[in-house]
Formats: structure tokens, sequence, C-alpha cells
């Protein structure tokens, strides 16, 4: 089972674009401890950083790995840039926008915009953060080492999200 | 466009890709030694030098691949004259002389160099 960290593909423009969102709950368990009370504050539940990358990253992947038909096993290879300008708590929604900006038979990259909707605060999202991602075919690109002929990257979860969202799974 | 102007779209490529401060990048630099590039770098490197002068790069075209597990290519963690001269053939940008007085595998990232990725895109352009 793949923690994933989206909860609904908007939108999938084949080699272009992918928009998805992540609803940030307060019945996710890490945020009891992201961060836990201490003895200087109360709880503080913030979502964390590394996993708004990874939801770009699921995001990304998606993004790339239809690209390829998923056929190819698509890892994140290297995180060129992260800069979030603020926190993002339960009740928040979080839009992931990633924009292919290269694609080959090694790899690809994407640029991703990250944006925060307040459901307190109705109207336009505002954009907290700008992550850029790269992506490598791991079987192009390691030396020979063999993986294990089924796409273990695109597994049954990602399959699930994928139909949930209105998107042909039958890879 | 000029060497000095490539040199420097180059530089801006590798701050980006490694992180580098641009004083750091000369071009006697080596990528791996000097730079700390990994591997997986070096697909970066390649994409952004595509995006950087606007042409494509095949696989193989930019750094060697597959030379390690080839036995005609590396005996005994040394890569073998054959080995050499397809190196020298395939990516006439990288300047193999010191590397041929003591061609272990290990030590092949040393020809890596700022320089030759300059001379890499000067081929490349000249052939567009």
């Amino acid at each position: 089972m793949r923690w994933m960290w989206i909860d609904r593909v908007l939108e999938l423009t084949p080699r272009s674009r992918c928009v998805s969102i992540k609803h940030i709950s307060l019945a996710e368990d890490h945020l009891h401890d992201h961060f836990a009370a201490d003895a200087s504050r109360p709880p503080m539940p913030i979502m964390p950083a590394s996993l708004i990358v990874e939801g770009m990253a699921q995001t990304g992947g998606i993004l790339v790995g239809h690209a390829g038909g998923f056929k190819e096993k698509v890892v994140l290879a290297k995180v060129g840039k992260v800069e979030l300008s603020r926190e993002a708590i339960p009740g928040d929604t979080l839009r992931y926008t990633a924009t292919m900006t290269l694609f080959d038979a090694a790899g690809a990259s994407v640029s991703g915009i990250v944006e925060l909707l307040d459901p307190a605060k109705p109207g336009s999202p505002e954009q907290i953060g700008a992550i850029d991602l790269m992506f490598s075919h791991i079987d192009q690109n390691m030396s020979g080492i063999e993986f294990p002929s089924h796409n273990f990257v695109f597994s049954e979860s990602f399959r699930t999200l994928l139909r949930s969202s209105g998107i042909a799974a039958d890879f | 466009m000029t060497r000095e102007e490539i040199f420097g779209k180059v530089r801006e490529v590798l701050v980006d890709a490694l992180g580098v401060d641009e004083d750091e990048v000369q071009p006697t630099t080596t990528l791996t030694g000097d730079l700390g590039a990994e591997s997986i770098d070096f697909l970066d490197i390649g994409f952004k030098l595509e995006q950087a002068f606007g042409f494509k790069i095949g696989q193989a075209e930019l750094f060697p691949q597959g030379v390690s597990q080839d036995p005609e290519y590396v005996k005994d963690g040394k890569v073998t004259p054959k080995g050499i001269a397809a190196m020298k053939e395939k990516l006439p940008h990288f300047d193999f002389s010191e590397f041929e007085k003591d061609p272990q595998l290990a030590k092949v990232a040393q020809v890596f160099t700022v320089d030759s990725l300059c001379r890499f895109v000067e081929r490349k352009l000249s052939k567009a």
C-alpha cells in the first residue's frame, strides 16, 4: 500500500500538466506529532513541508508516468527547488499544479506550483510555494541494474486514485 | 555564440543544477571531484543544457553509458584500450589524455570538466 498524499486528480493534460488536491484533516495521525505540545506551547498541527513535496512528487509522477503510458518506473530523482512561504493547517486544501518542462527516454523535469485554499477565506487561492522536481525512468538509468518487471511504482494505490478521479487506469 | 557566452550559460546551468557558487565553476573544474555532482545530476545537467541552448541530447551522447558493464571495455577495474577508443569516438568533447596514463574506471569522472561541457555545446551548436 502506497501512502497517497493527494486526494484527487482534477486535471490531466497529457505531457503538459497535472492538477491535484489534498485536503488536510486533523484526523491524520501525523499532524498530532507535527507538532505535539511541549512545555512552551500548545499543540501546533502543521502539514509537514516534506509531505507537501511528496504531494507534488505524486502529482508530477502521474504526469510523467502517463506520458509514458505508465510503462516506465518513474521515481523521484532530484528535488531541484522548494520554496514554501506559509504553513498549511487542518481544514486547508492544497492544490498542486505540475507542469512538464522536459520529457525523454531517460526521465523528465517538472515545475510545480502549490496553492492554498482556506475555506474561511473564499476567493482566489493563494500561491504558497514552488517546487521543481526531476524524475528518472529507472530502468534506463541504473547502469544495468535490473528491477522487478512489474511496475511497482504505479501500484493499486495509484490506480485507485486515478479511477476515483475519472481517469482511465487500465494499465 | 562565443566561447565566453557558452561558458557563462554552462556556468548558470551548473549553479542551478548543483547548488554551487558561480566562482566555484571554472573551465578546469571537475563536475564530480570539485562540484560534488552525483550520477543523477548528470541527467539533470543534460536536461538543463537542453533548455539553456535549445537542442536535444541523445542518450549516452553527453556522458558515457554502459562502459562499465562491457567486459571488452573494462578489465580488472581498468578501462581497456578498446574501451578508451570507443569513448573517444562517442564522446569527442572529453579529453582522455591524462586518464589514459592510468585508466582506472573509478577515475574516469576526472575527464568531466566544465571545459568539456563547453566543448560539447560548441559542437552541438555548430551542427545545428
